[in-house]
């Protein structure tokens, strides 16, 4: 009985190891970029929630669509009204992993390479998407940098012709998020 | 042996569990999303039901500069082109001073008439941490008419070529489709034609639109004037029409039996009738003007 007790703590050690160290935050920043002839549009998201779990990598984010930030209100309202359709998909998301988490060191502080695999879904379209980023290790958070494109077809939003020259078909999208040990 | 079995069931179940539950847990770190206080945005697609003002105000930093035309009536036939030859038009400016506070100019070439409004932003429709069922909105207007004096036998004072109006616009964004608005409206005028002519006026009116696609919207108003002595002699605005919109701008074209304009015109001296045809066919152009940008 003492050695059965004795093996499940262990056990119980075990998960908790496995399960590992988390990182969150909840003011994450995603902007997203279209570069178009006829003009620019970018828009801000300061609440981006993000998670990462240090031992198995896995990195997961959700991203409220109303909150992205435009410079003009009627760039705004076309976004949520006519594109994303935030009415009908309030959120973004993004379940993934860091396929190379175990060379990252979250005890030593150092900014290391990362490949995040997974899957990005927009309104009600799901793909796989594999991009590169960094990882800086700091005292008791983790700073997740990445930089790449997407396509707005691939989400199933459509662009009318009346405005091709004022929306790129591809978004450059940045992200940051300081992740913060739990 | 049997504790050797029991410990791997252990081990699979708790491996099992931990990694069916990782990804979901990592999600539930998040928590609830704090409840934040989300405003009803697009009631109407611009500042006009068609002629009418609507909830929307230029949001801050943005001028909008609106081209209202309505041609002839359409009951005249082939020799005016069934109105295509006439012409009543206004152009304003709108500007947002602030996020609830918009300001305009315009001048309309009815009665040779310079108008000025002020609309301010009192309720917004919200849900979330404030919840706030309707949207309210102030509106107050001066028209100046800048016709030849016609009355030869009366002072030509500055002040009797003054009117203006105030309303009360109260909507609400019923869904991302429906949305209505009713407008109790004051019409004040310095100087009126005939002593049994009353120089205040009562009117309500009556503005909603139906979403149809992501880009275009139908949209029915009718002011109701209430004044009885106003009503015996001008009848009530209705119209309809569709707004479409593109990029920065929103076109309305619509059928209306007012000709004119601007409000006090529209709403207290409206004359066509559609019964006998006695419409007009009219657009309004919106182009919208960044001109301070907000920081993102």
């Amino acid at each position: 009985m003492k050695k059965g007790m004795l093996l499940l703590t262990g056990l119980i050690l075990f998960a908790i190891t496995v399960v590992g160290q988390n990182y969150v935050t909840r003011t994450g920043y995603i902007r997203f970029y279209s570069e178009a002839p006829l003009e620019n549009i970018e828009a801000i998201n300061r609440q981006v929630n993000s998670a990462l779990n240090s031992s198995t990598g896995e990195f997961v984010f959700r991203v409220l669509m109303k909150s992205f930030n435009f410079e003009k209100a009627l760039m705004q309202e076309h976004f949520n009204e006519n594109y994303v359709e935030s009415h009908k998909f309030p959120n973004a998301s993004f379940q993934g992993t860091v396929t190379n988490i175990s060379d990252i060191d979250f005890e030593k502080p150092g900014t290391y390479k990362a490949t995040v695999e997974g899957e990005l879904t927009i309104k009600d379209a799901t793909k796989k998407i594999s991009h590169e980023g960094t990882f800086e290790v700091k005292k008791d958070e983790v700073v997740g940098k990445s930089m790449f494109t997407i396509l707005l077809a691939d989400y199933n939003v459509t662009i009318p012709s009346a405005v091709t020259k004022n929306i790129s078909p591809e978004i450059e999208i940045t992200v940051e998020v300081q992740l913060k040990k739990m | 042996m049997a504790k050797g079995y029991l410990g791997a069931f252990i081990l699979s179940a708790l491996l099992f569990v931990s990694g069916a539950l990782k990804s979901q847990d990592l999600f539930d770190l998040f928590g609830e999303d704090e409840p934040v206080t989300e405003y009803a945005f697009a009631t109407f697609k611009t500042t006009r039901v068609v002629n009418g003002q609507s909830i929307e105000n230029p949001p801050f930093g943005e001028l909008k500069f609106v081209i209202s035309h309505h041609f002839g009536s359409v009951n005249q036939g082939y020799y005016n082109l069934w109105g295509l030859d006439q012409s009543t038009i206004r152009l304003g400016l709108e500007y947002g001073l602030t996020e609830r506070l918009a300001v305009s100019i315009g001048r309309s070439s009815f009665e040779k008439t310079f108008d000025t409004f002020a609309k301010y932003k009192l309720l917004r429709q919200s849900t979330g941490a404030r919840t706030m069922p309707i949207s309210l909105s102030l509106f107050s207007g001066m028209y100046l008419n800048s016709l030849e004096w016609r009355y030869p036998d009366r002072e030509n004072y500055f002040s009797s070529r003054l009117s203006y109006v105030h309303q009360i616009l109260i909507a609400r964004k019923f869904s991302n489709k429906i949305s209505f608005q009713i407008t109790p409206t004051f019409v004040h005028k310095n100087l009126v034609e005939k002593i049994s002519d009353p120089n205040d006026i009562l009117a309500i009116g009556y503005g909603g639109r139906v979403r149809l696609t992501n880009r275009v919207t139908f949209n029915a108003e009718y002011y109701q004037i209430l004044t009885t002595e106003t009503a015996k002699n001008f009848n009530n605005m209705l119209s309809l029409g569709f707004d479409l919109e593109t990029g920065g701008h929103v076109f309305q074209l619509h059928f209306t039996n007012a000709q004119p304009m601007f409000e006090r015109a529209f709403i207290t001296e409206t004359r066509g009738e559609w019964r006998k045809g006695d419409i007009y066919f009219g657009f309004n152009i919106v182009r919208v003007f960044s001109i301070r940008k907000p920081k993102i």
